[in-house]
C-alpha cells in the first residue's frame, strides 16, 4: 500500500458499503420495528402485524444477513485492491 | 433421585469441565494472557463472544422484561443485537488491525495523549465494575436457590472457580471456557422453550410458535394473549404504548453502548486476521440470535402460562369461564409445587385479601375499563391477590411451571451460572488489562519486564475478583440502576472516541479529551438528576417520571444524547485546534487497510 491514491479509492469503496449497510440496519430496526410500524399495521403476521415481527425477530435476522453480506463484499474488495492478507 | 442431587451433579460436571479446560489452556506470555496469542478461529471466537456478552441479565431477566411489557421492550432485543452490526462495520476490523491489547491503549496511541488514555481507563473501570457487580449477585442468587447453600457461600464458590480459570489461563483460558459455557447456556435456554412452545402451540420451534396458533383454541397465540391480558385490565401485549422518541433513543443507546463495551471489543483482538474480525462479529450474532429470537417466545409464553395458572379458564380461551385458582390448590397440588418453591425465595407471593379462598390476579390500575370490573363486583375483590411476581422467575421457574423433568431444571441452573460466570470472567480480564497494561506498564512502570507485567496482570485479576466478590456480597443499593449508567457511559464516551479515532484524521487529542469529558459528564449529570446523586435515595433533583424528563427522554436513553454531545464537542474543538501530527495520520491510514495485521504484538 505505497500508493496513496489507491488506498483512498479503497477507503471510499469501503465507506460506500458501510453507508448502504447502515441504511438497511436503521430501516429494519428503527424504521420497520418502531417508527414505520403504523404503516405496516395492515399486514397481519400471526395475530399481530409485520412491525411487531420486525421488532422481535425480523430485525435480528436482517442484522445477521447484513454482517455476512458486509464480510463477503469486503473480502472481494480487499482482493480487488490487493490489500487482503 | 432428588432435585437437589440432580442439581449438584449437573452443576458439578459443568464446573469440572471449566477447570479441566483452564488447566489445558494455561497462559505463558502477555500475548496469551491478553489476546490468546491471536490464534482463535472466527467461529470459536463468535461463540466465546456470545457467552462473554450474554450475561445474567440476558439469560435470566430479559425474557421477564419482555413478558410484562410486551412490544415496548422489543428495544432490548433490537438494541442488544444491533450493536454487533456497528462492531462488525465500524470498530472490530480496525481495532484488530491496530494490533494492541486494550481499548485505552488505542485511545492513548491514536490521540497521542496519556490524559486521553487515563480517561479511557476511568470510563472502562466504571463501566466494567458496575457490570461485574450484577454478575456476582446473579451467581449468589442462582447458587442459593439451586444448591441450598447461603448466598455468600455460593458467591465464594463462584469466585474461587473464576479465580482458577481466569487467573491461570487469562484470555486463552477464558476463551475456551466461554465456548463451553456458551454450549451449556444455550442448551439450558432452548430446551424448556421448545417444550413450552410444543405445549402451547404444537410447534417445536419457539421462533415460529410465537407467531403460530394456540392449542387448543386455534386462534393466533399472540391474539389469544392480547385478549387474556386485556380481560384482566393489563395493557395489550402487542401494542405500542410508550413514547416513540424515547423508544428510538433507548434502542440506539443499547446499540452503541454494546459496541462500546470494552470486554466485548477485546474479544476481537484474539482472531488471526482482520477479515476474521468481521466474520467473527457475524458468528457472534448468530450464536446470540439463537437465544435472542427464543427470548420473546419465552417471555410471551411464560406470561400466558402464569396467567392461565391463575385463571384456568384461559387455557380454553375464555378467561372467566372458570373461577380463579384456589388457595387450597396452591398449597397442596403437586402441579403448583413451583409456586411454593418460589414463594420461599420471596420472588413470588400472594395473599387472599377478600378471604374467599381464591387467589384472583388482575391489574388494579386498569380494572375500571375491563371485563374484570364485573368480576370485581361479583366476587367482592378488594385488590389484586398475586401481590409479587418478580420478572426474573419467568425464565428460572419456566421448566417447573411447564412441569418439565428434573434434569431440565438442573440444566437451567447450570445455564444461569454459565451466563453469569462467563461474563464476569470477560469483565475481569478487561479490568485487569486496564490496570496492568494501561496503568502499571503504560504509566507507572514503563520498564517493567514481560514476566513482571504478566504477574501484575494476574495479581490485578485476583484483586478484582476479591473486590467484585465483596461488592457482590454487599451489593450497593444502586447495583440494578447502574446498568443504565454502564451503558450510558459506554455509549457516550467510549463508542464515539473509537469511531472518531478510525473515521476521522482531523480529530486530535484536544477534541477527543473534551468530547469524552463532555459526553461522560452530561450523561452522568442527567442520570443523577433523576436517580439521585451517586444513586443515593432522596437526593434526586427531579422526580423520575416521564413528565419531568427533558423532551421525554428517560435517563437510560440519554447515552444517545451524550454520544451526540461527544461528537459535536470533539469536532468543534478540533476545528479550532491543531491537526494531529503526521505519524498519527499515518497510523489512521494504516488501520484502515487490512494487510499486515500480523500476529501477537509484544512490547
Amino acid at each position: 500500500m505505497s500508493d496513496r491514491y489507491s488506498s483512498n479509492a479503497y477507503w471510499k469503496a469501503n465507506l460506500r458499503i458501510i453507508y448502504i449497510c447502515l441504511a438497511i440496519w436503521a430501516l429494519v430496526s428503527y424504521g420497520f420495528g418502531i417508527v414505520l410500524r403504523p404503516l405496516l399495521a395492515s399486514i397481519p403476521v400471526g395475530g399481530t402485524d409485520l412491525g411487531f415481527w420486525f421488532a422481535q425477530q425480523g430485525s435480528i435476522l436482517c442484522f445477521i444477513a447484513l454482517i455476512f453480506f458486509y464480510t463477503w463484499r469486503m473480502n472481494r474488495l480487499d482482493a480487488e485492491y490487493g490489500v487482503d492478507e | 433421585m432428588s432435585q437437589f442431587t440432580l442439581n449438584l451433579i449437573v452443576i458439578g460436571l459443568s464446573f469440572a469441565l471449566y477447570i479441566g479446560i483452564a488447566i489445558w489452556a494455561r497462559a505463558g506470555s502477555t500475548a496469551e494472557f491478553y489476546a490468546a496469542n491471536r490464534g482463535v478461529g472466527p467461529v470459536m471466537n463468535g461463540m466465546a463472544t456470545a457467552a462473554d456478552w450474554m450475561s445474567a441479565a440476558s439469560f435470566i431477566s430479559m425474557a421477564g422484561l419482555i413478558a410484562f411489557t410486551g412490544y415496548d421492550n422489543s428495544t432490548y432485543l433490537m438494541g442488544w443485537t444491533g450493536g454487533y452490526v456497528l462492531l462488525a462495520l465500524l470498530l472490530a476490523p480496525y481495532l484488530r488491525k491496530f494490533g494492541k491489547f486494550t481499548v485505552p491503549e488505542f485511545i492513548g496511541d491514536r490521540f497521542y495523549s496519556q490524559t486521553a488514555r487515563i480517561i479511557g481507563v476511568i470510563c472502562l473501570l466504571i463501566v466494567s465494575i458496575t457490570y461485574v457487580i450484577g454478575q456476582m449477585t446473579g451467581v449468589g442468587v442462582t447458587f442459593s436457590r439451586y444448591l441450598e447453600v447461603s448466598n455468600s457461600t455460593g458467591l465464594w464458590i463462584g469466585a474461587a472457580l473464576v479465580f482458577c480459570y481466569a487467573v491461570l489461563g487469562g484470555m486463552k483460558g477464558i476463551t475456551y471456557t466461554q465456548v463451553a459455557q456458551y454450549v451449556v447456556l444455550i442448551v439450558a435456554y432452548t430446551i424448556p422453550a421448545i417444550f413450552i412452545s410444543l405445549q402451547l402451540t404444537g410447534n417445536f420451534l419457539p421462533q415460529l410458535g410465537l407467531f403460530g396458533t394456540h392449542d387448543p383454541t386455534g386462534t393466533a397465540f399472540l391474539a389469544q394473549l392480547d385478549g387474556l391480558v386485556t380481560d384482566l385490565g393489563f395493557r395489550e401485549y402487542t401494542a405500542h404504548h410508550n413514547s416513540t422518541l424515547d423508544m428510538v433513543l433507548f434502542t440506539m443507546a443499547l446499540m452503541i453502548g454494546t459496541a462500546g463495551l470494552p470486554h466485548v471489543i477485546i474479544r476481537f483482538f484474539t482472531v488471526p486476521k482482520v477479515s476474521d474480525a468481521r466474520k467473527s462479529a457475524g458468528w457472534a450474532l448468530v450464536f446470540i440470535a439463537l437465544l435472542y429470537t427464543v427470548a420473546p417466545a419465552v417471555g410471551s409464553m411464560a406470561r400466558f402460562n402464569l396467567t392461565a395458572t391463575m385463571w384456568p379458564g384461559a387455557q380454553q380461551g375464555d378467561t372467566f369461564s372458570m373461577g380463579a385458582v384456589s388457595l387450597e390448590e396452591i398449597e397442596t397440588s403437586p402441579d403448583l409445587a413451583w409456586m411454593r418453591t418460589w414463594q420461599a425465595t420471596g420472588l413470588l407471593n400472594w395473599e387472599d385479601k377478600n378471604g374467599d379462598g381464591l387467589i384472583q390476579y388482575y391489574n388494579e390500575a386498569g380494572a375500571a375499563n375491563a371485563p374484570v370490573a364485573a368480576i370485581i363486583e361479583e366476587q367482592g375483590l378488594v385488590g389484586n391477590e398475586l401481590i409479587t411476581v418478580n420478572n426474573d422467575i419467568m425464565v428460572l421457574a419456566n421448566p417447573e411451571i411447564a412441569n418439565l423433568p428434573g434434569w431440565v431444571i438442573a440444566i437451567v441452573a447450570a445455564g444461569g451460572l454459565a451466563a453469569a460466570l462467563s461474563t464476569a470472567a470477560g469483565l475481569l480480564l478487561a479490568i485487569s488489562g486496564a490496570v496492568s497494561h494501561d496503568l502499571i506498564k503504560g504509566t507507572l512502570m514503563p520498564n517493567i519486564s514481560e514476566r513482571g507485567e504478566l504477574n501484575a496482570a494476574r495479581i490485578s485479576m485476583a484483586v478484582s475478583i476479591l473486590v467484585a466478590t465483596i461488592l457482590g456480597l454487599n451489593p450497593p443499593g444502586f447495583a440494578a440502576q447502574t446498568v443504565a449508567l454502564a451503558f450510558g457511559l459506554a455509549a457516550s464516551s467510549i463508542f464515539p472516541v473509537l469511531m472518531m479515532g478510525i473515521f476521522s484524521t482531523r480529530v486530535g487529542k484536544e477534541g477527543a479529551i473534551w468530547g469524552m469529558v463532555a459526553g461522560m459528564l452530561t450523561t452522568i449529570l442527567y442520570i443523577f438528576t433523576y436517580k439521585g446523586w451517586f444513586f443515593i435515595g432522596g437526593t434526586n433533583m427531579l422526580p423520575d417520571t416521564p413528565d419531568n424528563w427533558l423532551f421525554g427522554i428517560s435517563p437510560a436513553s440519554f447515552g444517545t444524547i451524550g454520544a451526540i454531545i461527544n461528537f459535536a464537542v470533539a469536532f468543534g474543538v478540533s476545528a479550532v485546534s491543531k491537526r494531529p501530527p503526521e505519524h498519527v495520520q499515518e497510523l489512521v491510514e494504516s488501520i484502515r487497510v487490512p494487510r499486515g495485521a500480523g500476529g501477537a504484538v509484544s512490547h
